[in-house]
């Protein structure tokens, strides 16, 4: 009877506990979302999306910051196609040609694992050495190669956990009807883990458009839309840090506008992509 | 009975410290019903598995001796092992579809070997899909996702699409063991139905099973083959205690 009150009371305050956590995050996330759209409402205007900055100041009282979203847009993009490009066959390798346990496939989960956890400032100064060495400038170029290298590492450790739960005996029997491997990955195993991918994909998209630290150095920063990859681009968080720096409480405004519209970007991407996932995961076997 | 263009030699495989078949030497009649018997845990899936080489993929794995697949040995150095594996229908335990439709799942083996006429294709699949028995329950449906099927319905379109490839041999890894007994029934009435034209390997721990359908029999304990031979001599008479030990349900 004590034992049967004892598991029952265990059992209501493990509950309030993971009710309690739950709020909190939820709470937390309402929290940031409400305090950056109430700041944000005196200076977002449909100008903020449609001009670059202009008029007065610093970094611009008028105007909009088109320069950082479009500049954002290109850098994320570019980065996650880069990290894709070189990411994939990572992944492929390591889940249908390595052996399992060999040293090989070990060694890299365990390097990628270690470069998931360099903070991105050690990035942006690396990669301001490449391009320093490469007599590059700063440059749209530079900064996709260095956002690139920061988002390969959670890109490809996030691909690989799905397509380790490609079932082996679905491989075995692409190749018992005679796929080579080659075969066997691009034609079943990718479209078995196509939305874990493209969740991969997203996730690598979502840290890149919003890391300042990695482009200070390498991206740059300028008031017009980059027009060729050697030129300097803007981004979002870096006018949003640079917004909220200056002392004039005008523009600081215009940085919390700015942190919407970078929140809002992402929020509409992870919508879109959700749409997308379940239209591709129509003949993943589950 | 005719020839036989399997032959097994002194097959032994090892995976880690396990060695899971010893010496294990047979020949696999052409164009017959030939079922593995044994409990579970004496090598039978191994031995299937060694045939079309998918044992490679599995860690740790040696292999010694020899199977000769019309007269070539599987194990060669520089064997083509798509090759070897496309002679080879493989059915597993739990039915496996393709992540494709139905249609593009019995395509999937056609079109890797270079088939990409259309109208052929098309041909090909209904011809497979009724030779597995499915085709008057999908054509309605051919191009809905494969995982839709019943398990049943999968395990014969998965008999369909290894037919595609045009295999001589059918291998078959307890192929009704995760299956209704109405499904378990078609996918052994279309076993039977295709001997005439392929030879087909059945592993099974189901005695009943292999009473209905065997022509021949091999029975393996702990690794061994202890016995082989024509189904009604190995049922009726068997040679080794062993064997009748396990016909009469005293080890299983």
């Amino acid at each position: 009877m004590r034992i049967r009150r004892r598991r029952a009371l265990e059992e209501r305050i493990f509950k309030v506990l993971m009710a309690a956590s739950a709020i909190a995050v939820l709470g937390g996330l309402l929290l940031i979302v409400g305090t950056v759209v109430v700041k944000s409402l005196p200076a977002l205007r449909l100008s903020m999306l449609i001009q670059t900055p202009k008029g007065g100041f610093y970094l611009g009282r008028e105007g909009g910051i088109l320069n950082a979203i479009v500049g954002s847009l290109y850098l994320a993009s570019g980065a996650t196609l880069l990290a894709v490009i070189f990411g994939l066959p990572i992944v492929l390798y390591l889940n249908l040609y390595a052996r399992p346990r060999s040293a090989m496939a070990v060694f890299t989960r365990f390097s990628l694992d270690v470069l998931w956890g360099v903070p991105s400032i050690v990035y942006g100064a690396f990669g301001f050495i490449v391009m320093a060495a490469l007599g590059l400038r700063a440059s749209l170029l530079a900064g996709i190669i260095t956002v690139a290298l920061l988002e390969l590492p959670i890109m490809t450790r996030a691909m690989d956990e799905v397509i380790r739960l490609v079932p082996q005996a679905m491989t075995d029997a692409s190749a018992s009807l005679g796929a080579t491997k080659l075969e066997t990955a691009l034609k079943v195993v990718i479209r078995q883990a196509m939305p874990g991918i493209l969740t991969a994909v997203l996730i690598a998209f979502g840290r890149g458009i919003g890391d300042a630290a990695s482009v200070l150095f390498t991206a740059g920063f300028t008031d017009s839309v980059p027009t060729s990859l050697l030129q300097p681009a803007a981004t979002l968080p870096l006018a949003i840090f640079f917004q909220l720096g200056t002392p004039y409480p005008e523009v600081q405004e215009r940085a919390y506008a700015s942190a919407a519209i970078l929140t809002l970007l992402i929020l509409a991407i992870s919508l879109i992509s959700r749409t997308l996932i379940r239209r591709i995961s129509k003949h993943s076997v589950r | 009975m005719n020839g036989s263009h399997i032959k097994i030699r002194d097959l032994n495989v090892s995976i880690g410290e396990l060695h899971v078949l010893k010496n294990v030497t047979l020949a696999i009649p052409d164009q017959q019903i030939t079922v593995i018997i044994g409990p579970s845990g004496c090598g039978k899936t191994t031995l299937l598995k060694s045939l079309n080489r998918l044992l490679d993929s599995v860690d740790g794995v040696r292999i010694s001796g020899s199977i000769l697949v019309d007269g070539e040995d599987v194990y060669a150095p520089g064997v083509d092992v798509t090759a070897v594996r496309k002679k080879m229908g493989l059915l597993s335990q739990k039915p496996q579809v393709l992540p494709m439709s139905i249609f593009d799942n019995v395509a999937y083996g056609p079109r890797i070997h270079g088939t990409r006429d259309k109208a052929a294709l098309a041909k090909l699949v209904r011809c497979e899909l009724e030779a597995a028995g499915l085709w008057e329950e999908v054509k309605d449906r051919l191009h809905e996702p494969a995982a839709r099927l019943s398990v049943g319905q999968q395990q014969r379109l998965c008999l369909a699409r290894g037919l595609a490839v045009e295999p001589e041999i059918i291998l078959g890894d307890e192929p009704t063991s995760a299956l209704d007994p109405q499904s378990s029934r078609i996918v052994e009435q279309r076993l039977m139905a295709l001997k005439t034209d392929y030879t087909v390997i059945l592993v099974t721990h189901i005695l009943r099973q292999a009473r209905r359908i065997a022509d021949h029999i091999a029975f393996l304990y702990l690794g061994e083959l202890v016995e082989s031979g024509p189904a009604a001599e190995v049922f009726a008479s068997p040679k080794d205690p062993r064997t009748r030990a396990y016909l009469t349900g005293e080890i299983s």
